[in-house]
């Protein structure tokens, strides 16, 4: 329902967003798509040369490869159950009739405004250090042994510090959801006789969909490229029990120093995150009448 | 000035023709009533004189010049919308003066038009306030000041009553009545409902799915329903509308008889029994089964003492029959 | 809700909901409490919840070590000008796309979110190569640049959203009141939404000083915000805690603060369409 000009007006205005994103994507993508097929190490400059598919036949012939692209899966994985499961239930306990609820929206927030690399160090020196840490004085006041989080535990222990620095994006998103709810629907099903479960799972979290799939759709976003938290913590290891696809393409480019690998890498991780994306978006974008 | 005509004009949203071809002169002064049931084109016809819509086909001309594609702001007309769309943000003072400032006045010609536009819909008292502070009426007074101040060529209204309760509906009715009556300026005005229509118009013109069934004065709509379209829409409550032999009887297709020209008699052509009852009061309304087993509505007094069950027999008024032929329009 | 409920299930879920409140909270209120311990207390065991002999020493000895002040200006510069330029772009788009739909909007509102997908460590050197070709390497306009691409995408679909829900009439009026396109955003669409851009501004004024890769990727000293002022003080592996804890604290004070002050806005703000 609009005006010819007003189309005119509205290709004009979104113009700059997608031209901007436009090279911001591609242009990076080229050159990282140029360098995959192409012999280049910070280490040997002079040897250069095409070199056909063997950066990529390097990743799969990798058995830390397949590690990694399941470490990557896990941790998305592991991060959006954890957040959404807990999500809810902290949602549902806060909106219940409780003292001093905007205080508590203070405290259950902070972790959001926690930068990543402060987030993980936090975890893995007050907390998951195996002599200083808190866990461990704990474990010993009960005269256990301390738990080694991040050296036998690796991957759970940063699906752990990932989660929480995510939990309050999905408790506030799914609150603000769970409060738009009508208290009228809710009674209406109790004089129907629904007890509490069946109001949950008949009126409660249906009316969350919405807002479960914006918590999925924008968690994973951020998931998929999760870099720092690893780098700062596990560095990967022990050996590559914690790397995940974007840390093992830093290592190539970094420690390796080889560009041509890493680029492979990225190209591979590109590729996966469009099949995420693609099943993402058919799966749940219809759920976002957008 | 405000002499609005449209040739052939045509809107099409992709394959659909939701306008196929519409030929309308509004003179100028005269207050225009388009109605319809919903989804007959009305809205859209409206916006497409406005320019919020581009014609597909045809012509717009306003004071003898083309606006077929002026945008909405150089057409020099003002537009009071079903929900106001008053800015939420601005008091009432600077809503009303907000074309002003768009079109450049100085902030005294401003204040000067504001006060007086608020002195003529009783808003004084409300200029400071937010439209969220206002009742419904109140804002639709905002919305038509708005309008007003720009001394337009022609008003647009659509459907502006249609979010107020039914008192308030007919004291705005009135007041929109007595603004046209003061500013004699074009009025084009779109409404779902008949009685809108038949209170307000000089002129109705009555859309069913994107044609133009009929234009006239509301008697004449009232007197001589072009189509079986227009008898039916017009009127309340609606035309009678008899089939088969009866309708045979007066070489028609069909006829019409309005629920007020039916007299309760002694013994009349038309025999049934009385079903549900209406009492208004000044008036009461029966649904009365005929033997044939058509089922019409026949306005009787206000003290009638007939019951659900009754017998009746009535007599409808020979010259107010309506007579349609087979393809719906009127038999002269 | 405004449902019967006995005081005594009230004091329990309340109980219940401070205790889950605090878990969540506690390793930040921890970081801030070691911050004010000397180092021996910091690792005491058992743990101290705050000696006697608490001190300010740690946040006096990171300041005096480090130039805070430069990469406190830096993180507001870059975070908040980045949010700043991607506002002025996304507006226009966010306009577009909520007032002039087409068949491709969503399409293309997916597109952009899709970018956002591609893992930044893939692209790391092609783009660290091209901002050292265009100089824009430790400056803090590249930084600017980078975030806002970034975060666009996001702002894009929170406009997006804030706008839909404005009724199309109100800027139909506008045009039909004589303002142009120009006007017709700037005097009648930004002030209706800007409680939702207030929220975007917060959200991505957040997200812009807590990205820790690019910033760390694209600068070294002159241009380097706060994450990467912290990323130097985590080195030393299970050492100076209670220095650590200050610096850390130091790098997130200012926007956990912000936060608290505007954590009704941004918290209505985050519903990304999933409230109506």
């Amino acid at each position: 329902m609009s005006t010819q000009s007003s189309r005119l007006a509205a290709r004009v205005m979104v113009a700059p967003s997608v031209v901007l994103l436009f090279i911001w994507m591609a242009v990076p993508l080229a050159m990282t798509l140029y360098y995959s097929f192409r012999l280049y190490r910070l280490l040997s400059p002079d040897r250069t040369g095409w070199v056909g598919f063997t950066n990529y036949l390097w990743f799969f012939n990798s058995p830390d490869f397949w590690l990694a692209l399941w470490n990557t899966l896990a941790l998305v994985g592991g991060v959006l159950v954890i957040t959404v499961v807990l999500g809810i239930l902290i949602a549902l306990l806060i909106d219940q009739p409780v003292k001093g609820q905007g205080m508590l929206r203070i405290l259950v927030i902070a972790p959001f405004f926690v930068m990543p690399p402060v987030a993980a160090s936090i975890w893995e020196n007050l907390f998951m250090h195996p002599q200083n840490g808190l866990f461990a004085a704990i474990a010993r006041g009960f005269g256990a042994q301390p738990i080694l989080f991040l050296e036998e535990y690796p991957l759970l222990s940063v699906i752990g510090i990932v989660s929480w620095e995510w939990l309050p994006f999905a408790a506030l998103i799914l609150l603000t959801s769970l409060q738009s709810l009508s208290s009228e629907q809710l009674e209406a099903a109790e004089m129907d006789g629904a007890s509490a479960l069946s109001r949950l799972r008949y009126i409660i979290l249906p009316h969350m969909t919405r807002a479960i799939t914006v918590v999925i759709l924008i968690q994973t976003i951020f998931l998929l490229g999760i870099f720092g938290e690893i780098f700062t913590t596990t560095q990967g290891g022990p050996g590559s029990a914690s790397t995940t696809l974007p840390y093992m393409i830093f290592k190539q480019a970094i420690a390796a120093k080889d560009i041509g690998r890493a680029a492979a890498g990225g190209i591979i991780a590109v590729i996966l995150a469009n099949i995420v994306a693609y099943f993402l978006m058919r799966g749940i974008g219809r759920h976002l009448d957008a | 000035m405000g002499k609005i005509t449209l040739k052939h004009v045509n809107k099409s949203f992709g394959e659909v023709a939701v306008i196929p071809d519409i030929n309308l002169t509004i003179e100028d002064g005269e207050f225009v009533v388009f109605v319809g049931p919903s989804g007959c084109g009305k809205s859209t016809l409206l916006r497409l004189i406005a320019g919020l819509e581009d014609v597909t086909a045809g012509q717009i001309d306003i004071d003898g010049l083309d606006a077929t594609y002026l945008p909405p702001a150089k057409r020099g007309l003002a537009m009071v919308f079903q929900s106001y769309a008053l800015y939420p943000h601005m008091t009432v003072r600077k809503n009303i003066a907000f074309p002003l400032k768009m079109a450049g006045l100085s902030e005294e010609e401003q204040e000067k038009k504001v006060q007086n536009a608020a002195r003529i819909l009783n808003l004084t008292n409300y200029l400071d306030r937010r439209p969220g502070q206002l009742s419904g009426g109140q804002r639709q007074r905002v919305a038509i000041g708005r309008a007003i101040v720009r001394e337009p060529a022609a008003f647009l209204f659509d459907e502006p009553l249609s979010n107020l309760d039914a008192a308030l509906r007919v004291s705005m009715r009135q007041e929109i009545t007595e603004l046209h009556q003061t500013l004699k300026t074009t009025m084009i005005y779109v409404t779902h409902d008949q009685v809108e229509a038949m209170t307000m118009a000089d002129k109705i013109v009555v859309l069913n799915a994107g044609n133009i069934e009929q234009v006239g004065s509301p008697l004449e709509l009232y007197h001589r329903p072009a189509n079986l379209f227009v008898a039916g829409f017009i009127g309340s409550p609606k035309m009678n509308l008899v089939q088969g032999a009866v309708a045979a009887a007066q070489g028609a297709d069909t006829i019409g008889v309005r629920p007020e020209h039916l007299d309760i008699v002694e013994s009349g052509s038309w025999h049934g029994v009385v079903g549900l009852t209406e009492h208004l009061g000044s008036d009461t309304f029966l649904k009365v089964v005929l033997d044939t087993g058509d089922t019409i509505t026949v306005r009787a007094d206000g003290e009638v003492g007939l019951r659900h069950g009754d017998r009746i027999s009535l007599a409808p008024r020979p010259d107010r029959i309506h007579r349609f032929g087979a393809d719906g329009k009127a038999l002269a | 809700m405004a449902r019967a409920t006995s005081p005594r299930r009230k004091t329990l879920t309340t109980i219940a909901a401070w205790s889950v409140a605090l878990i969540i909270f506690f390793p930040v209120l921890w970081m801030i409490l070691t911050s004010f311990k000397t180092e021996a207390s910091a690792v005491a065991s058992p743990p101290e919840l705050l000696g006697a002999d608490w001190t300010l020493e740690n946040y006096a000895d990171v300041w005096s070590r480090s130039d805070y002040p430069r990469f406190f200006w830096n993180s507001v510069v870059i975070s908040l000008g980045s949010t700043l330029l991607g506002l002025a772009i996304a507006i226009p788009a966010a306009w577009a796309m909520a007032f002039v739909p087409g068949r491709r909007t969503k399409d293309l509102l997916m597109w952009m979110l899709s970018t956002k997908m591609m893992p930044a460590v893939a692209v790391m050197i092609p783009l660290y190569l091209l901002f050292l070709q265009l100089g824009l390497i430790d400056t803090r306009i590249g930084l600017v640049l980078a975030l806002m691409l970034m975060n666009l995408p996001i702002i894009v679909w929170m406009l997006y959203t804030y706008f839909k829900e404005i009724p199309g009439e109100i800027l139909e009026a506008a045009r039909m009141d004589g303002a142009g396109l120009i006007k017709e955003i700037l005097y009648v669409l930004t002030p209706i939404a800007l409680p939702g851009i207030a929220s975007t501004l917060l959200l991505n004024v957040i997200l812009a000083w807590n990205e820790a890769f690019w910033t760390i990727v694209l600068t070294t000293t002159k241009a380097a915000p706060l994450s990467a002022f912290i990323a130097s003080f985590s080195a030393p592996q299970g050492l100076f805690y209670a220095k650590l804890s200050a610096a850390s604290t130091m790098a997130i004070a200012p926007i956990l603060i912000l936060g608290w002050f505007s954590q009704k806005q941004l918290v209505r703000g985050l519903t990304f369409g999933a409230v109506k």
